[in-house]
């Protein structure tokens, strides 16, 4: 008896909520709700702030050596008043160096997400769209990319480029799309059978034309899901990758490789410049992981409640 | 069944030949001649030229593409530029510790990430299932190579439980603590997938009819939800293959074990382009099998699946 009345509840749920909100409001008001996602969304922004005004938060020089001006005191220095997170053998402050490591990271993350996102949700709508040898195609594509372990992919790209970070992003958006192309492609298929999309074609609307401006915003929120899971996924890959001493050159403040260079000195007692790099990164992942699984639950309808 | 056995290993031919034409498209791609890494500074013009001929760098590419593939299937993966062994052989070597190390990693991940899942979905809101979720949560958050290093400076410096990193004498104790750390990620993938789809199944009539018929809950879930929910933790498995073989360079990388994760940085750093070459397609190939092996099983998990 009770599963019934849950079900009943749920079937007429929607239409109360049809009054003049979409999704996108809807969507919101279920997202603002949930501490979780609300949680991890401070989060990102509170580091996105850090990196962005980096300067006017820290008070040193990320590059700045104090063992030159101030002596062995500064080398190695444990957390304090002044050095907030320590100092490295180098003698540079590790919060300074933290701080500006979110802009790497979250550069990676959104500029290697953006180029995955496009190329992911371009072939994978096509695939979707078009059907047929096209879609046998961009499947095989997919499912031959999706069967290389993912950080050894990129490791066997970026360990022979130049060390730039614009090919770094390539390099990574080109092995992380497969995701989107999957989503985009299962969800191209079942909107292209929609009615809209049916009286779209019957007043003679270019392919491009519907793709883009009638199936694109109807496919939006799981590419959206996606991409905020993808990003939390690559400054992930991003951070394995300088730890193994690839990608990203010193003396700029990675994280992962602030990880690596630290380990000896971690072993023997000097925790702090591994510790807070490491946490920091998984704070920003976290961040993208609770916010990606909240907005998962506000906008996919067939969980509302 | 011989039938569905015979469609899935073809249908597995066209993605195995796409992952050599990555391989090879990879390779070729990289600035540098092989020939002259290979001989390093030594090389005079004339030696390079013969050696570029010996390795047949001097045909068009198709046809090196062609050698390639032949080579690949025959496994002749040609021999390391650094100690002249075969890459077959070199990865061979290594293959054991790869192994154990992947193998009890899923072993922990099945073992804890399910078990935390029922838990978590039969107690749903309770304090078991919050603590669960956020150390699922955290398990997928936290870089592997950081959980790794504060794993070793607690396990190995402090408490002094485990003697340290490398393989010691080949004991298993020295695969304890990378295992769990490889494990943890997949863990806490299954356990929650395990939670939100047992969730969704004892909301289903059939599990309402099991419990009217008298049936206790603990058969309820055991038998009756468990094997339902289990079948998309199933198709993650497979999938998580790729990741875990990953997280293998970086687990292997810091706890100094000779496995295929090594081995590939190893040749990375040093150049070394055919056991490059060979790793990856023997892990692209592995992830094939891998996934082949899922999609095999799942008339075990649901008889609803036919093989036809």
């Amino acid at each position: 008896m009770e599963m019934k009345a849950e079900n009943k509840q749920k079937e007429t749920k929607p239409n109360q909520k049809m009054e003049g909100r979409s999704l996108w409001a809807d969507g919101w008001s279920r997202l603002k709700r949930n501490k979780l996602a609300m949680f991890g969304m401070w989060l990102i922004i509170i580091i996105c702030l850090a990196a962005i005004f980096a300067p006017y938060i820290t008070r040193y020089d990320p590059y700045e050596q104090f063992i030159w001006t101030e002596g062995p005191s500064a080398r190695l220095c444990p957390p304090c008043a002044k050095y907030w997170f320590g100092t490295d053998v180098y003698g540079r402050d590790i919060y300074t160096r933290v701080i500006y490591g979110a802009r790497i990271s979250l550069q990676i993350g959104f500029a290697a997400t953006a180029i995955s996102v496009v190329i992911g949700v371009a072939l994978g709508s096509i695939a979707g769209y078009y059907g047929g040898f096209i879609d046998d195609f961009i499947t095989w594509l997919t499912n031959v990319i999706f069967a290389f372990p993912f950080l050894l992919f990129v490791l066997a790209l970026v360990a022979y480029l130049p060390p730039s970070l614009p090919l770094l992003y390539m390099a990574i958006g080109i092995v992380s799309w497969a995701s989107f192309a999957r989503v985009a492609r299962s969800q191209v298929i079942q909107v292209k059978e929609m009615e809209f999309v049916e009286a779209a074609t019957a007043m003679g609307g270019k392919d491009s034309r519907i793709l883009l401006k009638h199936i694109l915003p109807n496919i939006l929120a799981p590419i959206i899901v996606q991409t905020t899971l993808e990003i939390g996924s690559i400054i992930m890959l991003e951070s394995s990758l300088s730890f193994l001493g690839f990608g990203i050159q010193p003396p700029k403040p990675a994280w992962g490789y602030m990880i690596s260079e630290g380990k000896q000195y971690f072993l023997s007692g000097q925790w702090w410049w591994s510790v807070f790099p490491g946490l920091a990164i998984m704070l920003l992942v976290l961040g993208f992981n609770l916010f990606g699984d909240g907005l998962r639950d506000a906008l996919d309808p067939r969980l509302k409640q | 069944m011989l039938n569905y056995v015979i469609r899935r290993l073809v249908g597995a031919i066209p993605v195995l030949i796409g992952v050599i034409a990555v391989v090879f498209i990879l390779t070729t791609i990289v600035p540098g001649d092989p020939a002259r890494i290979m001989m390093g500074q030594r090389g005079n013009p004339e030696t390079i030229a013969k050696i570029r001929h010996e390795m047949g760098l001097d045909k068009p590419l198709p046809v090196q593409f062609f050698d390639f593939m032949k080579n690949a299937l025959t496994l002749n993966l040609g021999r390391s530029y650094r100690n002249n062994m075969t890459v077959v052989e070199a990865i061979a070597t290594r293959i054991p510790v790869t192994f154990k190390l992947a193998f009890f990693a899923i072993i922990i991940a099945v073992a804890v990430g399910v078990p935390l899942g029922i838990i978590s979905a039969v107690k749903q809101y309770s304090w078991i299932d919050y603590g669960a979720m956020f150390f699922a949560i955290l398990g997928i958050s936290a870089p592997v190579f950081w959980v790794a290093l504060l794993s070793v400076v607690l396990f190995c410096v402090i408490l002094g439980w485990i003697p340290g990193t490398g393989t010691g004498n080949g004991e298993l104790i020295y695969y304890v603590l990378p295992s769990i750390v490889l494990g943890l990620r997949p863990a806490a993938l299954i356990a929650r997938l395990t939670r939100s789809s047992m969730l969704e199944i004892i909301r289903q009539d059939y599990i309402r009819t099991a419990r009217a018929k008298g049936l206790s809950e603990r058969v309820v879930i055991m038998k009756h939800a468990l094997r339902n929910a289990l079948i998309p933790v199933v198709t993650v498995i497979g999938i998580e293959v790729a990741s875990l073989l990953s997280g293998v360079v970086i687990t292997e990388q810091i706890f100094s074990l000779p496995g295929l994760g090594r081995l590939s940085v190893e040749a990375l750093t040093n150049r070394d382009f055919p056991v490059i070459r060979g790793v990856v397609l023997f892990m692209a190939f592995i992830f094939v099998l891998a996934n082949l092996i899922v999609d095999l099983s799942y008339p075990f998990f649901d008889p609803r699946i036919k093989y036809d």
